[in-house]
């Protein structure tokens, strides 16, 4: 059953940070308040750092809200900054403060970023990115996610272990080099 | 990762188009859920080992934060183990869980066995997975190894094979 295909594939639609022609996509399924994804929120720096342009990186969202009371108001933070075009500087904040993401903090990191606070306190009011972090969130039931962080390679669900940086940065370093076509 | 038709049929849980055995298991120590009293809806019965261990844990979890996406079926979904009312009660409080958790407990893993999803080398139910349909017939099952999570990818698809009934019973005439 689980195939683990990710549903759907990415596109202009996703954060994505990397070239369009990156010979190795990583997306993550992440949890600003799940701290396996803080342990891992590093670990994807190094891989990006180690692997360059061959790397493209794209964060969808996974929240869960049962067990994390601020998972998804923080996502939806990360969705209004990625309005005003600040997608990455929140997202890692968030991950840099997993312990303080109330209302206030999110709008204080908003401040930080020098984004339109006011506007993203409408927009977190209002649920303005409550559909698409819920889309983001059954694309990953979908696509077989099944706790977080739950990772894909090139498509494919990376059962693999990500907690060891260097075990993960040559995981991604062969799938890397592996070219299917031209 | 490709755990797939072969394991399945070896481990012997009921396949789908078999009818689904009916069952009466307590979810509290004082409530009893019957499987034939969610007819005509689907149903979902996820078999796991134990309450408290960490996979299941995530698992349910998981299945928790999806109860939306499967209420768009109008399905149920029940998990059973072996573990005790007690046990499911203090489980489910401390999990903040949703959904039914019943009691294989006595006689000890009476309706896994039913199923086909004992393990009797180990003495509790395996990771199995069975979608009914309204009609009380199995239309797909999964058993998944011990370890690993099965995510939820396999029932939406099975619920999505099913037909959509957002509202059970609820056209009238």
């Amino acid at each position: 059953m689980s195939d683990g295909h990710l549903t759907p594939p990415v596109s202009s639609a996703d954060h994505a940070a990397g070239r369009d022609d990156a010979s190795l996509t990583l997306v993550e399924y992440g949890d600003y308040e799940c701290n396996y994804c803080g342990m891992a929120y590093p670990i994807v720096k190094a891989a990006q750092r180690a692997l360059g342009d061959r790397l493209r990186f794209v964060f969808r969202n996974f929240p869960l809200a049962e067990a994390h009371p601020h998972a998804r108001q923080a996502a939806q933070a990360a969705e209004a900054a990625a309005a005003q075009e600040k997608f990455w500087p929140m997202h890692d904040l968030l991950f840099e403060h997993q312990d303080a993401l109330g209302d206030a903090d999110l709008l204080r990191y908003a401040q930080t970023l020098a984004l339109d606070v006011a506007r993203i306190a409408r927009e977190l009011e209002a649920g303005t990115y409550a559909k698409r972090v819920r889309d983001d969130f059954r694309s990953g039931v979908r696509s077989g996610v099944n706790g977080t962080p739950t990772f894909f390679v090139n498509g494919e669900r990376y059962d693999g272990s990500w907690a060891d940086e260097e075990a993960f940065v040559g995981a991604l370093r062969g799938a890397s080099e592996v070219r299917v076509g031209e | 990762m490709k755990e797939s038709d072969p394991i399945q049929r070896a481990s012997g849980i009921l396949p789908a188009g078999t009818p689904a055995p009916n069952f009466a298991l307590n979810s509290t120590p004082d409530q009893t859920v019957r499987l034939s009293e969610l007819r005509s809806r689907p149903v979902i019965l996820a078999f796991y080992p134990a309450d408290w261990s960490p996979v299941c844990g995530d698992q349910l979890a998981l299945y928790n934060e999806i109860l939306p996406e499967f209420r768009e079926y109008g399905a149920e979904l029940v998990a059973v183990s072996v573990d005790g009312p007690w046990c499911h009660a203090a489980f489910a409080r401390d999990r903040k869980l949703r959904f039914p958790l019943l009691s294989d407990f006595e006689p000890k893993g009476a309706v896994s066995r039913l199923y086909g999803a004992y393990r009797d080398e180990d003495g509790y139910s395996e990771r199995a997975l069975f979608v009914i349909d309204a009609d009380g017939v199995i239309r797909w099952s999964y058993r998944s190894p011990v370890g690993v999570n099965p995510g939820a990818d396999g029932i939406l698809k099975a619920l999505d094979s099913l037909g959509r009934r957002p509202e059970p019973a609820g056209v009238s005439a």
